[in-house]
């Protein structure tokens, strides 16, 4: 049993469920295969450097999984016959790519929070400064 | 007569156009072993960054100072990272 991670990137063309969709069939495929799935990030809409297929940009998905040598190429030639990915990377983790992997969830997960946080707090600041703008326009507004 | 001795004296003198001290180079050293890093991420391209140049090529060791070991991990994963297209072949002022 090895620990494996993907990296794909789906064309932008696609609308919101179709993308999930894609993205639950591989994960489908790699269920069905005996692996168990261990983390999954969504990178979203991402610029490429170079354009790929004539499309400057793409949805990145990062899998992480556990299993058999055999899974990988049941993976790929999923990847190799869905048009919609353009572009993939399946690679071994090693002891300690497998420890940088946990220590960067751990990382990613604790911006996120601290995003959302930022979020929760800006939302609740943002009322504050509508209240502020009309004055200021009425002041100068009356001196002028 | 003080100023013939000087002129033979000054004649035989080696000006050097820039100081001395270039040649004294701060000694380089694998910033890997240093820190103790093991594994270089090819899925974060702000550091792979550090080891290209403006154009994308990846820095020898000689610039660098990382060991061999390192260098060809370092060159993997930037050469991963231009498959999954997070850093570019080839491009112009990147930094």
């Amino acid at each position: 049993m090895n620990k494996y991670e993907t990296v794909f990137i789906l064309t932008p063309v696609l609308s919101d469920d179709q993308m999930k969709e894609t993205v639950e069939k591989f994960k489908k495929v790699l269920t069905d295969n005996g692996g168990n799935i261990e983390n999954e990030e969504n990178w979203g809409l991402r610029k490429l450097a170079y354009p790929i297929e004539n499309k400057n940009t793409g949805f990145y998905t990062l899998i992480e999984f556990e299993g058999e040598p055999t899974i990988v190429d049941r993976l790929e030639t999923a990847y190799r016959r869905d048009e919609k990915v353009i572009r993939f990377l399946t690679f071994r983790l090693d002891k300690y790519a497998a420890e940088y992997a946990i220590k960067r969830r751990a990382v990613r997960k604790a911006k996120q929070e601290e995003r959302a946080a930022q979020e929760a707090a800006e939302k609740e600041a943002a009322p504050v400064v509508v209240e502020e703008a009309p004055k200021a326009e009425e002041a100068p507004a009356a001196e002028a | 007569m003080a100023q013939e001795q000087q002129r033979p004296y000054n004649q035989g003198e080696i000006r050097y156009l820039t100081p001395l001290s270039v040649d004294t180079r701060k000694k380089k050293y694998c910033r890997f072993k240093r820190s103790g890093i093991k594994y270089i991420d090819y899925k974060d391209p702000e550091f792979l960054k550090k080891f290209l140049n403006e154009q994308g090529k990846i820095l020898p060791r000689r610039i660098t100072g990382t060991s061999l070991k390192f260098q060809r991990r370092v060159a993997k994963a930037v050469k991963r990272a231009r498959h999954l297209a997070l850093l570019p072949y080839v491009t112009d002022l990147m930094k």
